[in-house]
């Protein structure tokens, strides 16, 4: 329409300037749209499967290409890490214990050689038998050998380290709160890539080279919808909603884990403290957080800025001093 | 599903994944759940929340291990000496449901004198034929009977004559050192299992168990079905909410396939086909009397020849119990086939049913089509030469047909085994003309799927199919059109069959939104299989006759009739579609709860089966905890959360009179109304091919010996011993001293015909891998991430090695026993391709039905790959 209405202004001077108000009014900024409550995921690692539904529901919906099928050998994870066409990953990280090979090492054959005498009209009403052992404290949430099994997504972050090193505005927080790349603005200079602490966001070298990370799917979102990885989870183990409302859940769940034995759960980014905000998609872990190449104290690069800059400043003074003294020593 | 039906009574789950979160302990045995059914096994995360203890036995820690409270690995092939085990715990500590056993099971019954047990034997049951390697005498199992022909009982269960002490008996050598020594798994561990099942059983608690193939791909897997299903009676799990067994189905429908059904030994609704014996005495291969209901008569009852309906009705039916109603189930089937041509005067068409003359299932087909006999073949959604046990074979069968039609999604490997293939082929040395068909998938036509929990759920076309795809359902109708065309002026009694036949499911009026013209009407089909009357009194008493397509539906399997004024193509399915425009398959509302509005659950829309048993004897429930079903005194009738499985007026306190027939034999306090005693059957009198009692036997190959009778293995499996392709491993051949099992991924399906076409779920998993653990790594020297050599007398393979401590080597009796992994999901056809697993499993198969044993055999490796 816009190209259409240049031609017109070309073919007749004048009917532009009757038009220019109007043309003018295109280049009015559009009012945001209202702001929403902060929406995002609290991934729970204790109930995930490791199905890899949420991977390829993503991919579907994302219309994302897929990887050149690569085997990896690291336990069930051939996806490897997050990227510019992968926005959700799952980890798996085997912890089995090695115990000696189970058994006796006698032979069965040897016991088992005469039948053991048995009372055929054994009373039935001894039901002492059974050894007491309260119901619910035998057995331990998870077993003693674990398998652990982590969705990996886009962080979200409250003050997004990725937001902050774009240079061309492209990154920006969305009405719901979320960190999102405009695609028709990014020009691929890849600041953002560094500037993560999560190695989440990255260019898209074999495709059309700008960067790109989860959405949250935005636009599922704008049609109240749940993002596809959330929906298409069979355990719920990605959670989807308001985040202070997840952040509610995710302490309701510490807690009840707590009660259950399993003293090594810890939420991962649930709290204001990371990164000065916390983030808007954080986790429920089973180990440290090192264990799922999480940093413990994600640094963020603009906290570099105010100490390397006055370095620079001192050494250029201290130089500038030196310099004059030197100049002025020689004469 | 004989290892459920003999025991409780139907071929299919007792209840639903949905009631799994009303359980307290849920044992998952043989299946690997978590990956293979991930979406039913949300229901066990559910439970788990809810406080339920998950338990997962199995030889490789899995996804579904991950998630348990407790995983206790074992070596595959010994689960009935671990089951076995659990069953001499419940009866010598007297920690069964007494009330429950003695009320509901045949605990209290008492068996044939001259019935000898394993324990007498050495391994073998009374009846055994050496010469036939059968069970030719079943009549020693039987119980002892009265005059009325009504079994004599000790309700004291004292007698040493009566199941629950012949139980004793048998499972007297299975102790947990014999679990320890057998299974590798320490007593410790074993006895938390069991004292986790034994605290969530009784009035206030329930458990469940799954089980999926790793059970039923093994020779003896209907017994170790069997054995389950004991524990499960013996702690009183079956019938109540939160219990039953769960049999996990591997493919969508394929519940569906058994019910309505596509088995060779079936008609629908578990009525068995005729058979015909040729011989007196038949080969153990050949033998008719496989039948996946498991309901047959044996021997003393069994008519040799099957020619009239009478004759069939005195095998497939009963005196007593549900299946006294077979006359009207065969009646209408047979009126819904052949319509106004099926006569009282022609025995209903009886007649025109073909009779199996001897074992026709899928593996003896191949070895029949490998030995020329086979002339043409029809895949629909099968891939045999990459899918089927003892894949090389397979292959080579193919390889002997005069023409083939494969109707399939993607080129499979089945359709290009003429060109391509592990080993050298020339095309030119092959007649099979091959016709590769193109199907339409699931979302581009109607139809059902039934489901594990034997739920019809109604689908929805969502997109024309592409080119000249088509449904199953069109082609199937339009082969069925032209060969009736073609036969339309035979005279030849043969023909016949063909032209009584009815065949006419065209649609009304064209489908809206549809390019294509010709799909047949689904909804014609599922019309059929619920039944409609073909003569009915209207109110003013006027009888009038319909033909299919104006005819009223009938409402219930209760309403068909044995005097051809009813047609019904499955009777279990009736009543999902009750009246036009009520198809209750498609049907989708949630309540939370039994969800009765959602689809329907066959028979009746029965949810839980056997729901009787959830309510005690004078039909109170057990526990306010667990109430289910339960009598109402004042509205004197059966009523609860879900349909009664049970007459519904039948009071609790109703004793038949001892000359009483059909279900009016059936006493008031019997929940396994399809048997004919009522109750759940802790020894199976009738209707096993390999005896009445779960007996370990050693997998046809096996590192060990037999611990427990100087017989190894399952004495009337099918070993299928003089074919050169199927050789075996001989007991503790130090060539093959490795176990292995095979098992699915989440990321790819079966053969992966479906999956390993699409480039995201490749990326996901791209290669075929064999898990070992680290031990057996070293000791071969193979690197994680390089490649190996699986070797079977079968053949050979290679796979990436993915070490890891997920497997881990087991102690048996003193020595050490590796155990192999292998997903099964590779081929050579696909964008990810990859050795064969079934390549390297064989084709000894189990005796009830028929089912090969690809859980447990063994191999050797060595790194490297296949030069």
């Amino acid at each position: 329409m816009l190209e259409q209405r240049g031609r017109e202004s070309v073919s007749s001077i004048a009917q532009g300037v009757k038009q220019l108000p109007q043309l003018l009014t295109l280049l009015h900024k559009e009012t945001p749209p209202p702001e929403e409550p902060a929406l995002g995921f609290f991934t729970d690692t204790s109930l995930c499967i490791g199905c890899k539904a949420c991977e390829i529901a993503c991919k579907q919906w994302n219309q994302l290409p897929a990887a050149t099928p690569d085997w990896s050998g690291t336990s069930y994870d051939n996806t490897q890490h997050l990227g510019a066409t992968t926005w959700r990953h799952v980890q798996f990280i085997e912890q089995i214990e090695r115990r000696i090979p189970a058994g006796t090492g006698q032979s069965a054959q040897q016991t088992s050689s005469t039948l053991p005498k048995l009372s055929l009209f054994q009373p039935m009403d001894s039901a002492e038998a059974i050894p007491a052992t309260p119901p619910g404290t035998a057995l331990p949430f998870f077993n003693s050998d674990r398998w652990l099994m982590h969705s990996d997504v886009c962080k979200h972050c409250a003050n997004a380290p990725c937001q902050e090193a774009c240079p061309t505005g492209a990154i920006i927080h969305t009405e719901y709160d979320t960190v999102y790349v405009q695609q028709d603005i990014c020009n691929g200079c890849g600041y953002c890539v560094v500037a993560c602490p999560f190695g989440v966001i990255a260019r898209d070298t074999g495709g059309d080279g700008q960067a790109h990370k989860c959405t949250l799917c935005y636009d599922r979102l704008k049609d109240g919808m749940k993002p596809a990885c959330a929906k298409a989870c069979p355990t719920e183990s990605i959670q989807f909603g308001e985040v202070q409302e997840l952040k509610k859940n995710a302490q309701e769940r510490l807690g009840l884990l707590q009660e259950h034995g399993v003293s090594e759960a810890s939420l991962y980014g649930a709290d204001d403290k990371i990164l000065e905000g916390g983030l808007h998609s954080f986790f429920l872990l089973l180990d440290e957080p090192e264990v799922y190449n999480l940093p413990a104290n994600p640094a963020r690069p603009s906290n570099h800025v105010l100490p390397t800059s006055l370095g620079t400043i001192i050494t250029a003074l201290l130089m500038g001093l030196m310099s004059i003294f030197f100049f002025s020593n020689k004469e | 599903m004989p290892g459920l039906g003999t025991t409780v009574g139907r071929g299919g789950a007792t209840t639903s994944p949905q009631d799994l979160v009303n359980s307290d302990c849920i044992l998952i045995m043989g299946s690997n759940m978590a990956e293979a059914h991930p979406v039913g096994f949300a229901n066990v995360v559910k439970a788990k929340e809810r406080g339920a203890k998950v338990i997962h036995v199995d030889p490789h820690f899995s996804r579904t291990s991950a998630l348990a409270n407790l995983y206790v690995p074992t070596r595959a092939g010994s689960d009935i000496v671990f089951l076995g085990a659990i069953i001499r715990y419940l009866l010598e500590n007297n920690a069964y449901f007494h009330e429950y056993v003695a009320n509901y099971t045949n605990a209290p019954m008492l068996i044939r004198e001259d019935f000898q047990d394993t324990e007498d034997l050495d391994g073998l049951f009374s009846g055994y034929d050496q010469e036939s390697k059968t069970y030719t005498d079943h009549s020693s199992w039987d119980y002892q009977r009265d005059e009325n022909d009504n079994p004599l009982t000790d309700p004291t269960m004292q007698n040493p004559r009566c199941v629950l002490q012949i139980m004793r008996r048998h499972f007297a050598r299975y102790t947990p050192e014999m679990v320890e020594a057998e299974c590798g798994v320490p007593q410790e561990s074993w006895l938390q299992v069991v004292q986790t099942l034994v605290e969530n059983s009784g009035r206030e608690r329930t458990g469940a168990l799954c089980y999926a193939v790793g059970w039923t791909q093994q020779s003896k897997g209907v017994q170790i079905i069997r054995a389950g299903a004991i524990i499960q009676l013996l702690l009183g799990n079956i019938g109540r909410p939160g219990g039953g067994i769960l049999a996990l189905r591997g493919h969508a429908s394929i519940q569906g396939s058994t019910d309505v059904p596509t088995l060779y030994d079936l008609l629908a609704g578990y009525m068995p086909q005729p058979a015909e014996m040729l011989d007196a005495k038949p080969e153990a291969q050949h033998s008719p009397t496989a039948t996946t209901w498991g309901e047959r008569k044996d021997q003393h009852v069994h008519k040799r020849t099957q020619q009239t309906l009478q004759e069939y009705i005195d095998v497939a039916g009963m005196k007593l119990g549900w299946w006294s109603n077979v006359p009207s189930y065969i009646v209408s089937l047979l009126k819904a086939w052949y319509g106004d041509a099926a006569t009282a005067e022609n025995d209903w068409g009886y007649h025109w049913l073909p009779k199996i003359i001897g074992d026709h299932s899928h593996i003896n087909t191949s070895y029949d089509m490998l030995d020329g006999k086979v002339k043409g073949y029809f895949l629909l959604g099968q891939n045999p030469a990459a899918g089927s046990t003892n894949a090389r074979m397979q292959r080579k069968a193919l390889a002997q047909l005069d023409w083939m039609v494969v109707r399939d999604l993607y080129e499979v490997e089945s359709a290009t085994f003429w060109y391509k293939g592990p080993e050298e082929v020339d095309p030119r040395q092959i007649k099979t003309e091959v016709f590769l068909l193109p199907a339409a998938a699931s979302t581009e036509k109607e139809g059902s799927f039934t489901n594990t929990q034997r739920l019809i759920q109604w689908r929805d076309k969502a997109v024309d199919p592409p080119g000249d795809a088509r449904s199953d359902l069109w082609f199937i109708y339009d082969l069925g059109k032209r060969l009736k065309a073609l036969y339309a002026d035979s005279t030849e009694p043969k023909d016949q069959a063909l032209r009584a036949l009815t065949w006419d499911y065209d649609r009304a009026e064209p489908e809206p939104g549809s390019r294509l013209l010709d799909e047949p009407d689904a909804e014609l089909v599922l019309k059929e299989l619920n039944g409609f009357y073909v003569r009915k009194q209207d109110e003013e008493g006027n009888t009038n006759t319909y033909g299919f397509r104006e005819a009223p539906h009938v409402p219930a399997f209760t309403a068909l009739k044995n005097d051809g004024s009813t047609a019904c193509g499955s009777w279990i399915y009736s009543g999902v579609y009750p009246e036009p425009g009520k198809n209750r398959a498609a049907s989708r509302h949630s309540d939370g709860g039994t969800n009765l509005d959602w689809g329907f659950a066959w028979p009746a829309n029965r949810r839980i089966l056997y729901n009787r048993a959830s309510a005690d004897p004078e039909g109170k429930p057990w526990s306010e905890r667990k109430k289910y079903i339960w009598w109402d005194e004042e509205q004197k009738k059966w009523t609860g959360k879900d349909i009664p499985d049970f007459p519904v007026d039948k009071a609790p306190d109703y004793r038949p009179d001892p000359k009483a027939t059909g279900m009016d034999g059936i006493s008031g306090t019997n929940p396994f109304i399809m048997k004919p005693d009522g109750r759940g059957w802790l020894y199976a009198p009738v209707g096993l091919k390999d005896g009445p009692l779960p007996t370990h036997y050693e997998a046809a190959e096996s590192p060990v010996h037999n611990a427990l009778y100087k017989q190894q293995s399952n004495p009337a499996a099918k070993f299928h011993k003089n074919r050169k392709d199927n050789r075996l491993a001989s007991i503790g051949d130090p060539d093959y001293p490795v176990v292995i099992t095979t098992y699915r991924l989440t990321e790819h399906h079966v053969s992966g015909p479906m999956t390993r076409w699409m480039p995201w779920l490749n990326a996901l998993q791209p290669s075929l891998f064999a898990e070992i653990s680290p031990e057996l790594a070293a000791e071969r020297q193979i690197v994680h991430g390089s490649w190996m050599v699986l070797k079977t007398p079968r053949g050979e393979i290679e796979a990436r090695a993915m070490v890891t401590r997920r497997l881990q080597p087991l102690r048996i009796r003193g020595r050490v026993v590796h155990q192999i992994g292998l997903p099964f999901h590779w081929g050579f056809q696909g964008k990810s391709t990859g050795s064969i697993a079934n390549d390297l499993t064989h084709s000894v198969l189990e005796p009830n039905v028929s089912i090969e044993e690809a859980k447990a055999f063994t191999c050797n490796v060595r790194p490297g790959r296949l030069s």
